[in-house]
């Protein structure tokens, strides 16, 4: 329950975030990406500002055995940086840059322009599927 | 900074980040989880293997429109979309790959990994910019973008 309500707490922040920052506004993250026209700073202030309480976060994370309302800290093991970690990010900054969202934005649109957004959702999700279908390796029985 | 830069919005876009980075925190602190958009997005589409449970996924999910509406009835909020339906669906197919291909978007690797340091999230976040920048410039030199 209270997992639940952090849950919703975290993911309205969030939301409320990206829209206060424009974020939500694919034009104007495409004018960040487009550093040969008119570029627009603005997403550089967005990183600026969510990487800072989070930093503060993880130096509480190193002081903490346990989260407070769950029972361990599930934070992603260390792998190796691969040709999957490269070749992804590569994928997603192409898709990224032909529409100007990212997942994030993406969901949080749907408040705003619910069409081309559950459009966009859509093709995000069969993507994920067939990522999780075609591109994902079995593991040997 | 206006008079260089007519449109950016430095200071709303730093409060909007402070309040993702809360956000985030938020879930790392109170629940242990990484606040990725993209991995809890697929856990929502069971379509994913492990992370977050179901019920905490789809709630931070479902908060995003909520807090964008929340949010809308204050301030001004644009989303200023394509035209084209044809790219819209392209890009989100591609999105959609990549980011689980890689592990994670703008905010695992961005927000989570990058204030964290990992090596991983420093490569990928230079790897989707890189990719990103690349692909705008190549639009614009070829007339897709005015």
């Amino acid at each position: 329950m209270r997992q639940s309500l952090l849950s919703l707490m975290s993911g309205t922040l969030f939301g409320a975030g990206l829209a206060v920052s424009g974020m939500i506004d694919p034009a104007r993250v495409r004018a960040f990406l487009d550093v040969a026209g008119a570029w627009d700073p603005t997403l550089a202030f967005v990183m600026a500002g969510a990487i800072l309480p989070m930093a503060l976060a993880w130096l509480i994370v190193r002081r903490r055995s346990t989260p407070i309302v769950a029972e361990q800290f599930h934070t992603p093991a260390t792998s190796p940086i691969d040709a999957r970690l490269i070749g992804g990010a590569a994928l997603f900054g192409i898709g990224w840059g032909l529409v100007g969202l990212c997942p994030g934005p993406a969901i949080a649109a749907l408040a705003i322009q619910p069409a081309p957004a559950l459009l966009l959702i859509a093709a995000m999700a069969l993507g994920a599927a067939i990522h999780c279908f075609a591109l994902t390796p079995r593991r040997s029985a | 900074m206006p008079e260089f830069f007519p449109h950016a919005m430095p200071l709303a876009g730093f409060i909007g980040g402070l309040m993702i980075g809360v956000a985030a925190a938020i879930m790392l602190l109170g629940n242990g989880r990484i606040a990725g958009v993209s991995g809890m997005f697929a856990r929502v589409l069971g379509l994913s293997e492990g992370g977050a449970p179901w019920m905490t996924a789809l709630l931070f999910t479902a908060g995003l429109p909520l807090g964008a509406a929340l949010a809308a009835a204050d301030v001004d909020v644009e989303a200023r979309f394509p035209t084209s339906l044809g790219l819209i669906a392209v890009a989100g197919l591609i999105v959609g790959i990549g980011t689980r291909l890689g592990a994670g978007c703008t905010s695992g690797h961005g927000v989570c990994g990058l204030s964290r340091l990992s090596p991983r999230s420093i490569v990928a976040t230079g790897t989707f910019m890189a990719t990103g920048i690349a692909t705008v410039t190549l639009m614009r030199l070829a007339g897709v973008v005015s």
